[in-house]
């Protein structure tokens, strides 16, 4: 009891400042997230800029609060692509079973054979890149996953007395499937949910580091990493603070997820 | 038993003829001809006619993939638009970095996880275990590519233990060669020893409340000796299963850790490739990687198998 609470506070402490720090991000920064200035060119950090100056003179800080909230987009994003399409497709498997579900369960084998980013860099190979095509490159990807954990909670309720007593009574599939069934796998899914987001910022910074995530005018913590280990040495700030992001915010919902599945058990 | 290792060898032919669909059909719905890039714009209508029987681009579908597949099991992967050299001779000492970082990157993960995995159960809810779940935690929320430039930057520029970007190819010695890559596998196991570590300890903690367990002590055995001689065996079950998962992630992690240390591995020719376009390249690369997980999968399955005697015949 004691344990779960701390999990559940320190998680949901440091969501909500994450969730602030993106929030404002989108609203205000301190200096134009793009703009030069050669005078501030590799600038430790100071009262003008807290997090210091990059390369070319652009305000670390602003650049977090923006490349934050891009990741932020785009995790959501993805996670939202990859819940419902994974939602869907797995509580149609889990529920009636049969042939569909095993091809479709095959199918969704020999994707997650693949590690997901290395599938995502592929379909970047295609499309190009660009904030839709990452988006839509780690959705589709994350749709395997989901589908597999909806599925497996729908054949745990299946057989279950009150969808039988729902089916005798004529209530039809659907409502069987989305009123009756789904509100139980929640926590399940809601546990799911935080793992998928985490996976999904973790993605997006690492295609970015490698120069295969979004468009090159889009701030994005993963590209100020990359830029940043050039000066390591000299300006260590430049890539202590993005990667302070990226972990906080994972951090803090890992720990959300944490609680939520000791509340399963 | 021979019967079920028959089946389960057929599923996997199967899963690997699919994985070689997948990576086919994949850069055969590409928009654009490759001709495009290996010809410019300005190529004729006949050029582009003759590249394009030269490359099979003008027979059905199903006649192209079995081509690139038999090709493919001959060892022959094809030719790279951009460097204008079959594919397997530019691999083939690309894959030696990639392979060495997630084979030793596996051994960093046990030789750290196992021990910290039996302590954090061992002392559940004390002190230590306390502190290690905050250090587990924290571990698993860094990106690899992160923990790579805090590796680079705390053991290379700041202890000198190694020359950042310095990579020794292992013609050049074989010693240093280890000695280098020690590094960037550390990067690659951090995170994912934190995760075996939370996974071994619930494992052995559900594990010892099992009536063997008190058998065991009932006999006298110390707590530790029971730790590890009858309660890691039982528990080390489903961390099998799950770092034979870890290894499609060990093989990706190594792909973008390659790019922090700049080892010239599989990683970089990839990325390098994607940015080029230079599909058979990445195509390639798609395979064998799948190929290895798929494999790697496999031989955990069978190793859960001969681990667990109650599964014999199943």
């Amino acid at each position: 009891m004691k344990k779960r609470s701390w999990y559940f506070t320190c998680g949901m402490g440091l969501t909500a400042f994450m969730l602030l720090y993106i929030v404002v991000g989108f609203f205000w920064t301190p200096c134009d997230p793009t703009a030069l200035s050669s005078a501030d060119k590799l600038a430790a950090p100071s009262a003008a800029h807290i997090f210091g100056c990059d390369h070319l003179g652009r305000d670390v800080f602003s650049r977090t609060l923006a490349g934050a909230g891009t990741t932020l987009v785009i995790a959501l994003a993805v996670v939202a692509v990859g819940f419902v399409f994974g939602l869907i497709i797995g509580a149609l498997c889990g529920y009636y079973g049969g042939v569909l579900d095993s091809v479709v369960m095959r199918l969704c084998d020999a994707i997650t054979a693949f590690p997901s980013i290395l599938l995502a860099m592929v379909v970047i190979a295609i499309t190009g890149a660009g904030t839709y095509n990452v988006i839509a490159a780690l959705g589709v990807l994350f749709i395997p996953s989901f589908a597999r954990l909806t599925r497996g909670e729908f054949i745990k309720y299946r057989e279950r007395d009150f969808v039988k007593a729902a089916k005798l009574a004529h209530v039809s599939d659907l409502r069987i499937l989305f009123v009756h069934i789904l509100p139980n796998t929640w926590p399940v899914l809601l546990s799911g949910l935080t793992i998928g987001f985490n996976n999904a910022v973790l993605s997006e910074a690492s295609m970015s580091f490698l120069g295969i995530g979004v468009g090159p005018s889009e701030a994005s913590l993963g590209r100020m990493l990359s830029e940043g280990q050039s000066v390591l040495l000299s300006a260590p700030w430049c890539t202590f603070f993005p990667a302070l992001v990226i972990i906080l915010l994972v951090l803090g919902v890992g720990l959300l997820g944490e609680a939520a599945r000791e509340r399963i058990g | 038993m021979i019967k079920t290792g028959i089946r389960r060898l057929l599923l996997l032919a199967v899963t690997l003829l699919l994985v070689t669909v997948l990576a086919f059909v994949a850069f055969s719905i590409i928009p654009g001809d490759p001709t495009d890039s290996i010809l410019g714009m300005n190529a004729t209508e006949e050029q582009i006619a003759v590249l394009r029987s030269q490359l099979g681009l003008d027979l059905p579908l199903w006649q192209r993939y079995w081509n690139w597949l038999s090709g493919f099991l001959t060892g022959d992967l094809g030719t790279s638009y951009n460097f204008d050299m079959p594919v397997a001779t530019l691999l083939s000492s690309r894959i030696v970095p990639t392979l060495t970082l997630a084979g030793m990157s596996f051994v960093l993960i046990l030789v750290i996880s196992v021990p910290l995995g039996v302590l954090s159960a061992r002392y559940a809810g004390g002190r230590l275990d306390k502190a290690l779940t905050v250090l587990t935690h924290l571990n698993m929320s860094v990106p690899g590519f992160v923990m790579g430039i805090a590796v680079v930057y705390l053991f290379g520029l700041v202890l000198k233990w190694f020359r950042p970007g310095g990579y020794v190819s292992p013609e050049e010695g074989l010693g240093a060669y280890l000695r280098f890559m020690l590094f960037p596998s550390l990067a690659v196991a951090l995170p994912k020893s934190a995760m075996t570590v939370k996974m071994l300890r619930s494992s052995i903690l559900s594990e010892l409340h099992a009536d063997y367990v008190r058998t065991a002590r009932a006999k006298g055995n110390p707590p530790g000796a029971t730790l590890w001689r009858h309660v890691l065996r039982n528990a080390m079950l489903p961390v099998v299963t799950f770092l034979a998962t870890i290894m499609a992630e060990l093989l990706a992690g190594s792909i973008v850790v390659e790019q922090v240390f700049s080892i010239p591995g599989l990683g970089q020719m990839l990325v390098s490739s994607i940015g080029n376009r230079d599909y058979p390249v990445v195509q390639a690369i798609i395979v064998l990687v799948g190929f290895a997980v798929v494999v790697c999968n496999f031989l955990a399955d069978s190793v859960y198998h001969l681990l667990d005697p109650r599964l014999k015949g199943r």
